[in-house]
């Protein structure tokens, strides 16, 4: 891993076309991408449905190629899936047949560490992620909280430098959500972890991120970019009383034209 | 709770007395022969001859070892070309509309075709059964693969999975539940397959002694028969569900309060 100069993650000028299942014309999904996100840094992307955001985290992932321009991981371009990205999304993906705990080892277990190294891993995320005691649990065993922190913790299993995450809390309830946004903020922070965040939530994105990227409707391009200029952010619930998190929702509400009565949706 | 059990099986149990009374008593208020509808008491005594005059047990040890051949080729078959298909798009495609008409074709027709080439052997009631439990094992793996959550194999493959581990990992573990429901229904066809190719020929297994009565003219005989093939499916089904229910151990059943 070379942290040094290139950032963690970066997008030059992409482009992602898809076919159209019985049509010849091809589909622009997003077009001329391009930001950087640095080392440690956690940035929000927002922006209407289907405006390409996931499509960008599947590229990030390494899981399908860019039509045009390239997608870079600390500096190396992405040609398939690599240890260094690691993704979450709304759906936790355990695998019922699976313990907890062996479901966390999944992405160890495929890259053929130990067994015994593989507890080791499995034991100590359960601890950081306040599920002790369930290891031997199955996931219909346990509440949703708690099963989107078992899929953190199966993300973070693999020592990954940069977490793609898709809409990870919005499945929970208000409160699990501000719990697990703490948990996270706190996470990423003490480990330096890079993160590429989607969400719909403002005032999520405003209370996690370091920047802020605005994406347009179809074809998805990156129409703004913010600075949080907020204290506190390995501090969600702190920041989320500070009268500047609503200044930063107002102004993203404007930039998504949200008064106008688009939908978000 | 305890209590609602006990009452359950007692009417259960009253339904029962209540069907063998009509047997025993109801032909013979009705006026039908005893050899049209023999009475529940002389098809026990039957049963009783038979078991030492015509080897009850042996017949029916030949029919279920047949079954069980039967059930665990034609399953394997079933599952194997089930997983083969459902990770290649393609040959699917292509053999589609030939798996479709095989699917369709009434597979207890192929018996005496069996019978022609194999003899009267024990090996054309097994292919027989092999044939009829055969598809809905596949028909039940191929769609259990195809309906696989494309986001679990990404997630797989984001972690650099290959093609082998998502099978192993992911696919397969996914696609157990619908391949027991398909053996469910497979072990009870296998004793189907089984019956209709001792009916057409041989002088082996329980089909075989349902011709011999029949040709006695020995209804409550065939009734007896007719008993035995059903415990030998009831005996099948409860295999596969306790087999079921040790795999499938993870899955939240009602009696597991889900927190």
């Amino acid at each position: 891993m070379t942290p040094s100069r290139s950032p963690a993650i970066e997008f030059i000028g992409v482009d992602k076309r898809f076919r159209v299942k019985g049509s010849s014309t091809e589909l622009l999904a997003a077009t001329q991408v391009s930001f950087e996100v640095a080392d440690g840094e956690v940035v929000s992307l927002i922006g209407p449905s289907g405006c390409g955001k996931s499509t960008l985290l599947n590229l990030g992932a390494g899981l399908a190629p860019p039509s045009a321009g390239a997608v870079r991981v600390a500096g190396n371009p992405v040609s398939g899936p690599n240890p260094h990205v690691a993704f979450m999304l709304q759906k936790d993906l355990l695998m019922p047949w699976r313990t907890i705990a062996r479901n966390i080892e999944f992405g160890l277990e495929l890259r053929g560490v130990p067994a015994a190294r593989r507890r080791e891993v499995s034991g100590q995320l359960l601890r950081q992620c306040r599920l002790e005691g369930f290891g031997e649990h199955y996931p219909h065993q346990l509440s949703g909280g708690m099963r989107q922190r078992a899929a953190l913790a199966r993300t973070l299993a693999v020592d990954p430098l940069v977490l793609l995450m898709d809409e990870p809390f919005s499945a929970l309830d208000a409160q699990t959500k501000m719990v697990l946004q703490q948990d996270l903020a706190r996470t990423v922070s003490e480990q330096r972890k890079t993160v590429l965040f989607i969400t719909h939530d403002l005032s999520e994105a405003v209370a996690l991120s370091d920047r802020i990227l605005v994406m347009s409707e179809r074809p998805g391009t990156i129409a703004a970019r913010i600075t949080v200029d907020l204290p506190d952010r390995d501090n969600p619930m702190a920041r989320r009383k500070h009268p500047g998190l609503t200044r930063h929702v107002n102004e993203l509400m404007a930039l998504l034209k949200l008064d106008d009565g688009t939908e978000l949706h | 709770m305890q209590r609602e059990r006990l009452v359950t099986g007692f009417w259960s149990l009253a339904v029962l007395a209540a069907f063998l009374a009509l047997w025993e008593w109801g032909p013979g208020l009705a006026g039908i022969p005893a050899f049209v509808l023999p009475p529940f008491s002389a098809v026990c005594s039957e049963a009783v001859r038979i078991w030492g005059a015509e080897k009850l047990l042996w017949h029916a040890g030949i029919t279920t070892a047949e079954v069980m051949i039967g059930f665990v080729l034609g399953s394997f078959l079933g599952a194997l070309i089930g997983f083969t298909l459902g990770a290649s798009p393609r040959i699917e495609a292509v053999l589609s509309p030939y798996l479709l008409a095989l699917q369709i074709a009434p597979k207890v027709a192929f018996a005496p075709l069996f019978v022609m080439w194999l003899g009267y052997t024990i090996y054309p009631k097994i292919l027989v059964a092999v044939l009829i439990v055969f598809f809905p094992v596949l028909i039940n793996v191929l769609t259990a693969m195809r309906n696989t959550d494309v986001d679990l194999t990404n997630l797989a493959r984001s972690f650099s999975a290959t093609r082998w581990q998502i099978f192993r990992m992911v696919e397969y573990p996914t696609t157990l539940p619908a391949l027991f429901s398909g053996l469910r229904i497979a072990s009870t066809l296998a004793v189907i397959g089984v019956v209709v190719g001792e009916l057409v020929g041989g002088n082996l297994g329980l089909g075989f002694l349902l011709v011999f009565f029949e040709g006695q003219g020995n209804t409550a005989g065939v009734f007896v028969v007719i008993g035995a093939l059903t415990v030998i499916g009831v005996l099948a089904y409860y295999a596969v569900v306790l087999a079921e229910r040790r795999v499938l151990h993870y899955l939240p059943s009602a009696d597991t309060p889900v927190r």
